[in-house]
């Protein structure tokens, strides 16, 4: 501390010190230990046991990167999102609008559609996995069908994004008509007197006002996808014939790192991941400068 | 005029149908779980003629069966521990430090608040080895403290807390400062009750992020009498996923009660959640 500070500046920075130091030195055992142990350890073959670690330089980046299953679980992993982000931000966008207006059972319509939100993946997953059921599933035996929902592995995908969307489209919808609500309501009447009709309007107000709103729920959507675990976990049995072209990348280093205990190549995953996010996150920056309409 | 009015009617109308139909789509899954949970276990497989509702009576004796055979005092009383402290730690870190970090001046404080910002930043899988092997080598797999762990302290908090103080007037404390009242008293008897909406919102967030999470409790509490009802409905699956009315009264039991706290304190859940930034 420097030595010209008035008591009073002493005191407060005494203060400021001790108020953040159970944060900064829970953050720094929590959180900045483990994120250097990790970058150690894909460095390291985990012994048997999980115990003892030998240096092994590169090999698990080696035999990592050199997996299909790897690129396999990534790419899946993608296909998730392609389904999760643009399909539940969309519906999440028309029911804001909708609900934006004044409507009869506009609070109960909201307290239903952002119910997945409260609700454990676990259950949720649990459930969707029974309607999907081939033999005695409500989908099947309502539409007369004969789908593998989830065994297919050209449908199995596409199913795991569905529970991804139905849960998401609530937490995206409240977003989106917080977004709404700071709109000022005289564009909109302005652009009546002009004749602009209710499309008309949503795409010349709306979506050019709504952009930092969207480019936020985009951004955050792409990462929370980009990181999905439990619904594989709980929707995909381990004898499931699908498995390979449904797990995530994220389900891939549970696998490694906690079934087959093999730390070392779990990090390695996790480091995978960490670059690819990063990337992401860059060309995402990158966008907002074009896209986002700022006042 | 009349026909303008006349569309406003039929815009009106198509709205109520869209949103009935999505809340329909919604509430399906909610009602085919509890609907199951109310069946035999020969009528939820019977497929010709299918039945909707449970056709033998409504078996809510499924739900005490399911209550007693899989232990779901112990799944509630572990749940609701490791929310409680994960809440009570993250609220007295975050308010804390959120306090220091928007209204107090200390050296270093820059860079600390660029790691939390870095924490919040970077996946989460990345901490989980590491705080695995930490829980593991304090002998701790297992208990609710390995439950409680990575929840001690909290960046996004400390971060929700921060834009909270800053938001308050500065005057608030200068007065107060004038009159010679101490950091720690001025942060207690006059800023601290000013904050009680984001302190409520990341309370929230804090409880049902924790409530949702899987991987975390799969991992340090591998035993069915120690771990939570995400973790233990994944546990019920791999061993009785073929018995559909139990695990439909399963995943009920493990919905319910925070379907219910919802609904009772819906405004604040949906702020408290809306305000998590995605880290749901």
């Amino acid at each position: 501390m420097k030595k010209h500070m008035s008591p009073k500046e002493k005191s407060e920075a005494k203060w400021g010190l001790l108020f953040v130091a159970p944060t900064m030195i829970g953050l720094i055992i929590l959180n900045f230990y483990p994120i250097f142990n990790t970058v150690y350890q894909s460095f390291c073959k985990t012994g048997d046991f999980g115990r003892g670690n030998t240096f092994v330089g590169l090999a698990n980046y080696q035999k990592v990167l050199t997996a299909t299953e790897t690129w396999q679980s990534l790419w899946n992993t993608i296909k998730y999102a392609l389904i999760e982000v643009p399909f539940g931000i969309i519906i999440a966008l028309i029911l804001a609008v909708l609900l934006n207006k004044k409507i009869a059972g506009r609070s109960v319509y909201r307290t239903i559609f952002f119910l997945p939100m409260v609700c454990a993946p676990a259950a949720v997953a649990m459930v969707w996995k029974w309607l999907y059921n081939t033999q005695f599933g409500l989908l099947n035996n309502v539409f007369h069908t004969n789908v593998a929902w989830i065994s297919d592995k050209r449908i199995a995908w596409i199913s795991i994004g569905i529970i991804g969307v139905w849960s998401i489209i609530g937490y995206n919808m409240v977003l989106f008509i917080g977004g709404l609500q700071e709109i000022p309501g005289d564009y909109y009447e302005a652009a009546s007197i002009d004749g602009a009709n209710g499309f008309r309007q949503f795409f010349s107000i709306t979506v050019p006002l709504l952009s930092p709103t969207t480019f936020f729920i985009v951004q955050t959507r792409i990462i929370g996808a980009l990181t999905v675990f439990d619904l594989m976990f709980m929707v995909m049995d381990k004898t499931n014939v699908a498995l390979k072209n449904v797990q995530s990348i994220v389900y891939l280093f549970y696998q490694y790192a906690f079934t087959n205990g093999n730390k070392g190549y779990g990090a390695t995953l996790v480091m995978v991941l960490l670059a690819f996010i990063m990337i992401i996150t860059f060309v995402l920056q990158q966008v907002e400068k074009k896209v986002v309409y700022h006042n | 005029m009349k026909s303008a009015e006349a569309s406003a009617r039929r815009a009106k109308i198509l709205t109520q149908i869209v949103l009935i139909i999505m809340a329909f789509i919604m509430l399906v899954p909610f009602a085919w779980m509890i609907l199951t949970a109310l069946k035999t276990n020969q009528e939820s497989i019977s497929v010709n003629p299918f039945y909707i509702f449970p056709h033998n009576g409504w078996h809510w004796e499924n739900f005490a069966t399911v209550w007693k055979s899989y232990n779901f005092v112990i799944l509630y009383k572990n749940t609701i521990l490791m929310i409680f402290f994960r809440v009570v730690c993250a609220c007295l870190t975050a308010t804390m430090a959120g306090y220091a970090f928007g209204r107090l001046k200390f050296p270093g404080k820059k860079v600390l608040f660029t790691l939390v910002l870095i924490q919040m930043m970077v996946p989460g899988q990345i901490f989980i080895i590491p705080q695995y092997l930490m829980v593991s080598k304090m002998n701790m797999l297992n208990t609710t403290f390995g439950l409680v762990f990575p929840g001690l302290v909290t960046a996004f908090g400390t971060y929700l807390l921060k834009t909270g103080y800053e938001g308050l007037p500065m005057d608030l404390e200068e007065a107060a400062n004038i009159d010679g009242c101490s950091v720690p008293g001025r942060f207690l008897h006059i800023m601290m009750p000013l904050t009680k909406s984001s302190m409520v919102s990341l309370g929230i967030f804090t409880a049902v992020f924790a409530f949702k999470d899987l991987m975390w409790p799969m991992i340090v509490c591998t035993n069915a009498s120690t771990t939570t009802l995400s973790a233990g409905l994944a546990k019920m699956q791999g061993q009785y996923g073929s018995e559909y009315p139990t695990m439909m009264a399963a995943a009920t039991l493990a919905v319910l009660p925070m379907i219910i706290i919802y609904v009772i304190f819906q405004k604040q859940f949906v702020e408290g959640i809306a305000t998590s930034g995605g880290k749901l």
